[in-house]
């Protein structure tokens, strides 16, 4: 029995998932199971636009859990990324209580009591009160659990990578002032990475290493399906069977599979019913983002149509 | 079954997916949860687990393919179709069962070996090489050479003496049978090496390939064999990367106690200017910028062709390489290199100025009239060559210049120390105005020349 288990859970993570709008392959349903039961986060890896994101957004709907977001850049550091002290609020605070201080501190007849009663009240100014927490200490803090995105880690320095280790294998930070703060319920954490650079391996050691790569053709028309309801199942598999297409040509960026759902919703606008010559000349715009690439696709439009329609008399 | 999982991750480390204990024990604790019923699954969760790289997942897709399909027991031929007949006949025929009885009567006093053998019972005869073959600790076969020492382990488990005792007394009495034996021990032997070859392949990739690549990295580069080149490629990326890892880590270090007086103002306008945060000065390494020139005549070529190589795989370490090449005359080819995959670079490059005996001199010349300015302060020059002039003027001049412009100048030769001086060699010459000179003839001197040349930026 416990052996049939898993592939049924694994189901069922595809199943909420498509309920969310994602169309997950078994590998991705795969991971977010696996992430689950070993409490490892997800280093998701790939080309731009083949829904990384969106997989962390699918995720926090289909279990109902905040989403909190964090976007990399170059430069990122502990202030912006894991708490900050309210130096404002502390200096204010210190001016406003400044008498009551001196009230305090005026019973002391020497200076070593009046550094001692001082003593206790030291800890006050570096209390929590006093921190603002950013993404990462906030992921910590929420009771239910969360959901945490660290988008595009690759483009964060090498520093902020090592920042992020004892988060991700232990779940805790620390924070020199306060002691470490551990996670209140293990939050689900999906790190996305372009491959602009190579991570650390300690970072990679950390997480469950996926890859998400285009996806084959009848799970792209599903995923069309899924996200433009409104677009016919003929030009579905045309359009599709044309990107398929469009990405064996060597491209500076090839479409992707929001490139894809743009596109259908574009032919869907223009009530297209097929794919037609002029049309998609027309509309290359939305699929190739580079001029260069679209002077090597727009030759080839005809003979893909040709072979997308092809492929659908006999699929 | 854990035995099982530590073979199959000491396999998928040979075939060069890099695991550390710790992922191993993630690796099993996420197969605990997902258990072994679904072959698709446990492949994605091992994927999952293990691999960190597009490369890392295909080989272990065929590590684990290779693991988990263990070879058939061989049938012999002739003895194939009663016992299809036993699998597809569901009511037994009297033949048959008069076959089974008969073989029962004459198995009388065989060994268990040969009892089973002809029974055919391919999963108990499965199940006995898995056993002997762990018993001969089989997955510490490392050289093809120790093929033959593991199949006869093997066969010592599994009792192969007995069998030739049995076979000798069966050849006496009963003839036919023998014959039947003799087939089946064949078809055993054939399963056994299969076996083991098969362990080979998973086992003792890592230690071939290294052992390769060090017999690789210590070979003359000018001498290798046209078979070898691909090898040698695939030896000098692995170069490049170890460099790469090594060297392109992080090259702004904040250093403490130099305040930057405008960024902490700035940062600290908020609080009204009450320096909470300080800000201090970094320091910027530059990379490397490397002007390598390279003799493409003759038995140098080849040397040049894997420096090339090597220094224009280097890009996140090095900032900006121009790379030159000469024999008679000195044309730039680093657009060529870019642009192109090695061997057709390699190719065009020769095809340009390649099989011409070299000149020194001229090509000096060359680089001095159109390329100089290349040079500033912060560059390295290389020089890849056997300072072997022909007997024309080596024009030591035009290097000095060069050694005076430039941050190192370095000469890297090919040949041995003591071949420098004799015959047409300008290397004494030429060697006073390098900061530099080193021998470069196989890929583990390459390396070590060209990652003293990058740490001398960091």
């Amino acid at each position: 029995m416990g052996d049939i288990r898993p592939s049924a859970s694994i189901e069922a993570v595809e199943i909420g998932l498509a309920a969310q709008g994602y169309i997950a392959s078994r590998q991705i349903a795969t991971a977010v199971y696996l992430a689950q039961q070993i409490e490892k986060p997800i280093l998701v890896e790939g080309p731009a636009g083949v829904g990384k994101t969106e997989l962390a957004k699918a995720i926090a709907a289909w279990r109902g859990l905040k989403m909190i977001r964090l976007q990399c850049y170059e430069g990122l550091d502990e202030a912006k990324a894991l708490y900050e002290w309210k130096y404002a609020k502390q200096l204010l605070y210190t001016q406003i209580l400044k008498d009551k201080l001196g009230e305090v501190l005026g019973g002391a007849p020497t200076l070593e009591a009046a550094l001692n009663q001082l003593h206790d009240f030291g800890d006050v100014f570096f209390s929590k009160e006093f921190v603002e927490p950013r993404p990462l200490l906030q992921a910590l803090e929420q009771p239910a659990g969360c959901v945490l995105l660290i988008d595009e880690i690759d483009k964060s320095d090498a520093e902020f990578e090592s920042l992020l280790l004892e988060i991700l294998s232990d779940f805790q930070v620390t924070i020199p002032e306060l002691g470490t703060v551990v996670a209140v319920a293990a939050p689900t954490v999906i790190l996305t990475s372009n491959s602009e650079r190579d991570l650390g391996d300690a970072l990679k050691r950390r997480c469950l290493h996926l890859h998400i790569g285009f996806p084959e053709q009848k799970l792209e028309e599903r995923i069309v399906e899924s996200r433009v309801p409104g677009i016919s199942q003929t030009l579905r598999k045309q359009m599709v069977g044309f990107i398929h297409e469009i990405r064996t040509l060597d491209l500076k960026k090839l479409p992707s599979v929001s490139e894809t759902i743009d596109w259908a919703r574009v032919l869907v606008l223009l009530q297209a019913s097929e794919l037609g010559h002029e049309m998609v000349k027309d509309t290359l715009n939305v699929l190739l983002k580079y001029e260069a690439d679209i002077e090597a696709a727009r030759p080839q439009v005809s003979t893909f149509i040709a072979k997308a329609s092809r492929q659908n008399v006999f699929g | 079954m854990r035995e099982n999982l530590h073979r199959f991750f000491r396999a998928a480390r040979g075939a060069g997916v890099r695991l550390s204990p710790a992922e191993s024990i993630d690796a099993m604790r996420a197969v605990s949860k997902v258990g072994f019923a679904d072959r698709a699954v446990l492949l994605d969760t091992f994927l999952l687990t293990l691999a960190k790289t597009q490369d890392e997942k295909k080989a272990l897709g065929d590590c684990f393919d290779l693991f988990f399909d263990q070879p058939e027991p061989q049938a012999p031929p002739e003895d194939g179709k009663p016992d299809e007949q036993d699998q597809s006949g569901s009511s037994p025929s009297s033949d048959s069962s008069e076959d089974n009885s008969g073989d029962g009567e004459q198995a009388e006093g065989l060994g268990q070996l040969a009892q089973m053998l002809l029974a055919q019972d391919r999963n108990q005869i499965s199940a006995a090489i898995a056993n002997a073959s762990s018993a001969a600790s089989l997955s510490d076969i490392r050289y093809f050479t120790q093929r033959g020492i593991f199949s006869g382990r093997i066969l010592d488990q599994m009792g192969i003496q007995r069998l030739r005792d049995d076979l000798d007394n069966l050849t006496a009495t009963d003839p036919a049978l023998a014959e039947r034996l003799t087939n089946a021990l064949d078809g055993l032997r054939g399963t056994v090496r299969e076996t083991v070859s098969q362990a080979l392949m998973l086992y003792g990739r890592e230690e071939a390939e290294n052992l390769r690549n060090e017999i690789l990295a210590n070979a003359p580069l000018s001498r290798i064999e046209p078979r070898q080149v691909d090898q040698m490629r695939r030896l000098i990326r692995q170069i490049a990367r170890r460099l790469r890892e090594r060297y392109s880590k992080p090259r702004k270090r904040q250093r403490r106690g130099h305040l930057d007086v405008r960024r902490t103002i700035r940062r600290n306008a908020a609080w009204g200017g009450v320096p909470f945060l300080t800000a201090w000065k970094r320091r910027h390494r530059d990379r490397p910028k490397i002007v390598a020139i390279c003799d493409v005549s003759g038995s140098v070529a080849r040397v040049s062709d894997f420096f090339l190589l090597l220094i224009h795989s280097l890009h996140e370490v090095v900032d900006d390489v121009r790379s030159f090449a000469f024999s008679g005359h000195l044309i730039e080819v680093s657009d060529i290199l870019e642009s192109k995959s090695p061997e057709e670079a390699m190719a065009e490059i020769m095809s340009k100025v390649g099989f011409g005996s070299s000149d020194y001199g001229n090509s000096f010349d060359d680089f001095e009239h159109g390329w100089m300015s290349a040079i500033t302060p912060q560059t390295t020059v290389i020089v890849l060559g056997d300072a072997r002039s022909n007997n024309l003027d080596p024009r030591a001049d035009i290097l000095r210049r060069i050694g005076e412009r430039s941050k190192r100048l370095v000469w890297l030769n090919p040949e041995g120390r003591m071949a420098w001086g004799w015959g047409d060699s300008e290397m004494p010459r030429y060697s006073t105005f390098c900061t530099v000179v080193r021998q470069c003839a196989t890929a583990k001197q390459l390396e070590r020349a060209v990652s003293d040349i990058v740490a001398s930026y960091q």
